[in-house]
């Protein structure tokens, strides 16, 4: 029947090669509707990516035509101390934020699925940090850091103080009422319960964890986007988990995590490319990267090359370097997780 | 997922109530901090409610003068940051929508390769580019000027595009072919048609501009020179590196002014907002 059909149809349709009049329309009207595109996809992205490819293998320093040299660029930036600093600086931050990220937005998300009273003014207060202009909160958050008035060392320190002396209360009152083994070790554990804060952008061991908590507070935008997923679970899933049996960890081990898991993909993705674009709350909080350049980051090396040094064909190598990252992560991402990930109706 | 038990709610209360806290604390620290007068900002232990008001530090902030920097004109900032940001938005959501619409309701040859591409330019970093497109501004004799962060916008980008586009392809089809049929050319169906029909989208990418070009810093930073043709970004980081660390309830009372415009957006358009974060989170 089928076949009876197309032979049928054939040669009531023969191929022509040339274009009807209505489809040339449509073809001109396609054109004048993405010219804008055409021009942009050209001169703002496919022309400087070449560009800037060509320029990494040259001296170029704007003022003077640029110079062809080979790999030299490369050969330098290998052997660069500050490259390797930034690039494990990166690294660092990103592979310490994007995990603790994931699972705070994820379990802030899951607390606000519950079905709990308030949850459109929970999360319009865990979402307005995200919202922050980012020199705003690089400066409020100097603010914060600040060693010699800083709210948050004095918040470190006034709370565990006031554990420490509650657990050394609590000792001597069982020294008193005769269990002098416990009351004795509680005594001597009080005082190392009484933690003082670090000197957090001003110790080299302690500037990039101070960056990691800084964008742990902007996790909002991730907790919306994860509400929202979680949102679209059909709740038919979980009825079923628990006429298994499931409990509520089992639930969400099982149904939530698999059914959100290419957003969380997604997110994560966009995570890596974002940390390695992370520049203007270290170059407003720690400028240089100071203290000793543990606070350097990769696209800073990249904008001091460029502009303040004009060594624009090493800054272009450095921006090859980092685009090839990124592919590369990208890419491992997308393999990792393809095995984890659960696409729906697939 | 509901939680059923009251023991569960309660906790869950408690743990998102702390939370909260933690999350408003440094925002309700900043606008502390910027009505404080100097002595109170290095009092130990610190103060929650400033003995005194002080309401002149925004305008001390907004008008400050030193005999280093002369005059910090953060009114100026404002409108260098409006004009840049009005003209980037009304240039990305007609470019956008244009584009979207030639992707989502004409058919064409080679359409679906394209738009591929398209979505692959995504992953593009933007500092990758940044040396070409700068020398290219400076061969223009842009550099200083707005023009190299508003006239990018009006040629598209990969994100509003696809935004856009799938928010087009949700539009019945038959409504384009019953106003060809009347005689509506292309334009006159997108223009008459489509654009009223996608308010919601075509605000969801208006606002995001708005915020991305309010917040943007590299930008400004690369291609502004002088300092009366700063934005408010790169103006209070400017602030902030000449005589920062000591006179911190100026700079929390500068801050805010920053940070007040987004908020107050936020709180008007909040369900476009969360739509918005939404549909760019989940579908991409």
């Amino acid at each position: 029947m089928k076949d009876a059909v197309e032979v049928f149809e054939k040669p009531l349709k023969p191929k022509k090669r040339k274009i009807s009049p209505s489809a040339r329309r449509e073809l001109t009207a396609a054109l004048l509707f993405i010219s804008p595109w055409i021009v942009g996809l050209g001169g703002f992205l496919m022309y400087p990516i070449a560009a800037s490819f060509y320029y990494s293998l040259c001296e170029y320093s704007v003022l003077q035509p640029a110079q062809f040299i080979g790999i030299g660029n490369y050969v330098d930036l290998f052997t660069d101390e500050v490259f390797w600093k930034a690039l494990g600086n990166t690294f660092f931050y990103a592979a310490l934020s994007l995990p603790l990220g994931l699972v705070l937005s994820v379990a802030i998300a899951l607390l606000l699925n519950t079905g709990v009273r308030g949850m459109a003014v929970y999360r319009t207060i865990f979402f307005l940090p995200s919202l922050m202009p980012v020199v705003a909160m690089a400066i409020l958050w100097l603010w914060i850091f600040n060693g010699d008035y800083g709210v948050l060392n004095y918040a470190v320190s006034s709370s565990t103080g006031w554990i420490s002396a509650q657990v050394a209360g609590l000792g001597r009152f069982l020294n008193q009422h005769g269990i002098e083994s416990v009351g004795r070790a509680l005594q001597a554990a009080a005082p190392i319960l009484r933690i003082e804060g670090p000197p957090w952008l001003t110790d080299p061991a302690w500037s990039k964890p101070a960056f990691v908590l800084l964008s742990l507070w902007g996790v909002g935008h991730a907790v919306v986007i994860y509400l929202a997923g979680l949102q679209d679970v059909p709740a038919h899933l979980y009825e079923a988990a628990e006429l298994d049996g499931a409990n509520w960890l089992q639930k969400v081990r099982y149904v939530t995590l698999p059914m959100i898991s290419p957003v969380i993909q997604f997110n994560l993705i966009l995570g890596i490319i974002g940390s390695f674009q992370f520049f203007a709350a270290p170059y407003v909080m720690a400028p240089n990267g100071q203290p000793a350049r543990s606070a350097y980051f990769y696209t800073m090396m990249l904008y001091d090359n460029a502009f303040p040094y004009l060594r624009m064909g090493y800054a272009c190598a450095i921006a090859w370097v980092l685009f090839v990252i990124v592919l590369v992560c990208t890419l491992v991402a997308l393999r990792v997780s393809s095995r984890h990930v659960h696409y729906e109706g697939m | 997922m509901q939680v059923k038990s009251r023991l569960a709610k309660f906790v869950v209360h408690i743990i998102l109530l702390a939370g909260s806290v933690l999350f408003l604390f440094p925002l309700l620290w900043m606008i502390s901090t910027s009505l404080k007068p100097i002595e109170e900002t290095m009092k130990m232990p610190p103060q929650w409610i400033p003995t005194s008001f002080q309401f002149q530090n925004y305008w001390r902030a907004i008008t400050y003068q030193s005999d280093k920097l002369g005059y910090i004109p953060f009114l100026r900032y404002t409108i260098n940051t409006m004009h840049v940001a009005t003209l980037a938005v009304v240039g990305t959501v007609i470019s956008n929508a244009l584009v979207a619409y030639g992707f989502a309701r004409l058919k064409w040859p080679g359409r679906d390769a394209f738009f591929a591409v398209t979505l692959a330019t995504m992953m593009v970093p933007f500092p990758v580019i940044m040396v070409p497109i700068y020398v290219v501004f400076r061969h223009l004799g842009w550099i200083g000027s707005f023009k190299p962060l508003w006239v990018p916008a009006w040629f598209g980008s990969a994100f509003n595009i696809f935004l856009l586009r799938q928010f087009f392809l949700t539009i019945p089809k038959e409504l384009s072919d019953a106003a060809r049929v009347d005689g509506c050319s292309e334009f006159g169906i997108f223009s008459r048609i489509v654009l009223p029909l996608s308010k919601p989208a075509l605000a969801v990418v208006a606002l995001f501009s708005f915020l991305y070009h309010w917040n943007d810093f590299l930008g400004p930073l690369v291609y502004l020179t002088d300092q009366c043709s700063f934005t408010l970004s790169l103006g209070l980081q400017f602030y902030q590196s000449q005589h920062g660390g000591t006179e911190w309830n100026l700079l929390m009372a500068a801050s805010t002014i920053v940070v007040l415009p987004i908020i107050l957006l936020f709180f008007f358009t909040q369900r476009t907002f969360i739509q918005g974060i939404t549909v760019t989170g989940l579908k991409g």
